[in-house]
């Protein structure tokens, strides 16, 4: 750090601060967005495969009667 | 290569590596910062100023070398028809515009006050917006098919034939008399960077690197789940 200390960054503030915000809410966004991407995709696979399930069971049981 | 083809293997794979990749990102990306923002000296030239150097140098390689990785799985994806390779190559091509943007806009943020201006079309700067606009139009073009199989293949070969821009960044600024400084890290001689600078930037560049391998994973585990849901709604509407 020169002189003028962390906050002020030698006169810099104005660019070294942004910079890191920049690249800091970067990966964060990164980060959120394939974890959503992941859960929703696995949200719609269980409720698909809830859904399946359900219709497998009674076809099932009118088979079950045909028989 | 042909090992890792089988989804279900691969999947295995990845996530094996994910804590890993996770626990690495969680440990360098702290120590960088640290390292980028208290633990380094400032330039004798630049001042504090330098320390953007710690975002901009990192976030320049990976856009680079995620564009590499999605250019190889398109290749892969392309000729032997490995479905994982496609979903890789799509994977990585948003976090590869990602860091691509965040060189952009931080090599601004160090060029406003180092070369008073925050842009200038010079071979190096225009190369890279080049290569941000090679990532956003292959995540156009795949998107632009009905059929997922076709719009990979199609970014596949534009993919490849970007590939020839990236040469293009590297030797920007031995080639063409630019603003950009040349190359001090990566150099015949070795770098040109004190040690004390070159800490926190491969500090940084190793939690780049990981964080990239995190999000990826995630990514293709997405990606993996979605392919599911489409063969079993497929299924479904056949009846």
């Amino acid at each position: 750090m020169t002189g003028g200390g962390f906050w002020t960054m030698g006169g810099y503030a104005a660019y070294v601060w942004p910079a890191y915000a920049v690249t800091t809410l970067a990966l964060i966004a990164l980060l959120l967005g394939a974890l959503r991407g992941l859960r929703q995709a696995e949200r719609e696979l269980a409720t698909l495969e809830g859904s399946r399930a359900r219709r497998r069971a009674p076809s099932a049981s009118a088979a079950g009667d045909l028989a | 290569m042909h090992r890792f083809a089988n989804p279900a293997r691969f999947l295995r794979i990845i996530t094996a590596i994910l804590p890993w990749s996770a626990g690495a990102s969680a440990a360098l990306l702290p120590l960088g910062l640290y390292f980028a923002l208290i633990g380094s000296p400032p330039d004798y030239q630049q001042g504090d100023s330098v320390r953007i150097m710690y975002v901009h140098v990192p976030a320049a390689w990976m856009a680079l070398a995620v564009y590499s990785v999605m250019a190889a799985s398109g290749a892969v994806a392309l000729v032997w028809r490995h479905p994982v390779a496609e979903l890789v190559a799509q994977a990585a091509a948003p976090i590869g515009a990602v860091f691509t943007a965040m060189c952009l806009i931080t090599g601004s943020l160090w060029g406003q006050p180092m070369w008073g201006t925050w842009w200038v079309w010079d071979a190096r700067l225009t190369s890279v917006l080049v290569l941000l606009f090679l990532y956003l139009g292959y995540i156009a073009l795949v998107n632009a098919f009905d059929d997922p199989t076709r719009g990979a293949r199609a970014g596949a070969v534009l993919a490849l034939v970007g590939l020839v821009n990236l040469p293009i960044i590297k030797f920007s600024v031995d080639w063409w008399n630019t603003l950009h400084q040349p190359a001090s890290v990566a150099r015949l001689g070795g770098p040109s960077i004190d040690p004390q600078m070159l800490l926190p930037l491969f500090t940084m560049a190793g939690g780049f690197a990981a964080f990239f391998v995190t999000v990826l994973i995630l990514r293709v585990r997405a990606e993996l789940l979605r392919r599911k849901l489409r063969v079993l709604r497929l299924a479904q509407a056949q009846g």
